[in-house]
């Protein structure tokens, strides 16, 4: 569903991000991609998410190639592939279900199914009583579930997470960990970025995949180290 | 409908912002509004001064009626002169009478009336510069009853040179003007999207079009334009309704003026937003 074929991304200012990666992501699986800070975990998410192009090879998301999609249908990818960050970009001033709601509105949806969809999706993340309240009166778990609950609005094939347990205590950690594997039991693929090796210890079950100075190091699907 | 209920809602959501940019739209117009003022009245004034410009032909005494009636006819058919009036001795004798009343006395002493008669040549709007009153002067003297032909040259290229310069100093501070305007009203609109940055940005991330996502700031600046050219319109005029009650009698602009003045401004309004907008799209 996902797939890297000898992407590389070169920066002009920084070099090279990325060099010479393949990967696979399959439906439903849940993958953590890790490694240093600037080892190219971010700018693999911004590949997927097609917030950048290659500068070498070609990232395909479902039936969508980054060769052949313009920047103008970019739109159709990012309905595809939510995305969640350690900084949760919620829109400040405005209460959980009006953030959600935003999401579907600006997507097209129908004015009548807006709001029970808001909250149906602020149930799934566990967060229907706090639905009324304003972003900046959550702990920041329950931000987290908001921008969660949004990246859900479209229906996407996967979910993309930027070190989303980056900014939260533990046990804020585990309980957005658990929303993950819920969310990844029904059928979506979750691919999350993190650096915490302590955290994907905790789940040894998930697939892993490492990346160092922008080349894919480790995959434990591959069950062998990867590199040259 | 959801760009134009997204554009009120911005107004509602941030009514100082969206406020400040109108008024500094507003203000921005103002300039441009009262410089149309200045500039269309010292046009006004200018060209009431070039209605007076005329070519007298002084006639000598002994020329005869038919000849005066042939003149009038020929110099009236000229396609640059509007009327041809005849002044009789008589007549320039009591005009002198009344517009100098100081020599009144001298004027009724006389036993021979020394002022010539003359031909009046009022000219087409248009057809004052000095090179056709020149023509026009030197088509009188062809006459060879007419003794003289004048119309105060040198105060005609005077007239004419102001009136260049009037033009020219318009255009260029005109321009300015605008220009100066754009831009003001460009930052504003600048500023009040860089406010909302997070919110094209979301709407990016989560798949909205770019078309979708530009319509509302494209109507938000639509209507911070209008209301801009609005404030400027009513500054202006009661700029304009305190001079003419107080100082001195001044005209209006014109209509289109004005509407070209507010639809300006709502163009330029769309315009920035347009461009602002475009700088954020780029950016995921």
């Amino acid at each position: 569903m996902i797939d890297l074929k000898n992407v590389s991304k070169e920066y002009p200012r920084r070099g090279h991000a990325l060099r010479d990666v393949s990967l696979h992501v399959a439906k439903s699986e849940f993958v953590f991609l890790t490694g240093h800070s600037g080892s190219g975990k971010s700018t693999t998410m911004r590949l997927i998410h097609m917030a950048d192009r290659p500068t070498a090879g070609e990232v395909r998301v479902a039936a969508y190639s980054s060769e052949r999609i313009s920047d103008r249908e970019v739109w159709k990818v990012r309905r595809r592939v939510g995305f969640v960050f350690q900084d949760f970009r919620l829109l400040p001033g405005r209460t959980a279900t009006e953030n959600v709601a935003f999401a579907l509105e600006v997507t097209g949806t129908k004015r009548s199914e807006i709001l029970p969809r808001s909250q149906k999706l602020l149930g799934q993340v566990g967060l229907s009583a706090k639905s009324g309240a304003l972003v900046h009166e959550l702990s920041g778990g329950e931000q987290q579930r908001v921008a969660i609950a949004r990246a859900l609005a479209n229906d996407p094939y996967v979910l993309l997470a930027d070190e989303p347990t980056g900014n939260l205590d533990d046990r804020a950690t585990r309980g957005i960990m658990d929303l993950f594997w819920d969310i990844n039991a029904r059928g979506m693929a979750v691919v999350m970025a993190t650096h915490d090796m302590g955290l994907i210890g905790r789940y040894g079950h998930a697939r892993v995949i490492e990346l160092d100075d922008g080349r894919l190091v480790y995959d434990s699907a591959a069950a062998t180290p990867a590199g040259d | 409908m959801y760009a134009i209920r997204e554009a009120l809602a911005a107004f509602r959501r941030a009514p100082l912002l969206t406020g400040l940019s109108a008024a500094m739209v507003g203000l921005a117009l103002l300039v441009v509004g009262l410089f149309g003022l200045a500039a269309h009245n010292l046009d006004l004034a200018l060209a009431s001064i070039e209605e007076r410009v005329e070519v007298v032909a002084y006639l000598r005494d002994d020329v005869r009626q038919n000849e005066i009636d042939l003149a009038l006819q020929e110099i009236s058919a000229l396609e640059q002169v509007r009327s041809v009036r005849y002044i009789s001795k008589r007549d320039a004798l009591e005009r002198a009478r009344a517009d100098l009343p100081d020599f009144g006395a001298l004027f009724s002493d006389l036993a021979v009336n020394p002022l010539p008669q003359s031909l009046e040549i009022e000219l087409r709007p248009g057809a004052r510069d000095p090179a056709v009153v020149d023509r026009v002067a030197e088509a009188a003297m062809a006459y060879p009853f007419v003794e003289d032909a004048r119309y105060g040259r040198e105060w005609v290229d005077r007239l004419f040179t102001l009136r260049r310069v009037g033009a020219g100093a318009t255009a260029v501070l005109g321009g300015a003007f605008a220009l100066v305007a754009a831009l003001i009203i460009a930052t504003a609109l600048r500023i009040a999207i860089f406010a909302r940055r997070d919110e094209i940005y979301v709407m990016r991330l989560v798949g909205a079009r770019n078309g979708f996502i530009r319509r509302p700031f494209l109507v938000e600046g639509a209507m911070a334009g209008l209301l801009g050219g609005l404030i400027a319109w009513g500054l202006t005029y009661a700029t304009y309704r305190s001079v003419y009650v107080s100082l001195f009698e001044i005209v209006w602009i014109p209509d289109p003026w004005v509407a070209a003045g507010i639809g300006g401004g709502v163009l330029f309004g769309i315009l920035s937003s347009a461009l602002a907008v475009r700088r954020h799209l780029r950016e995921i």
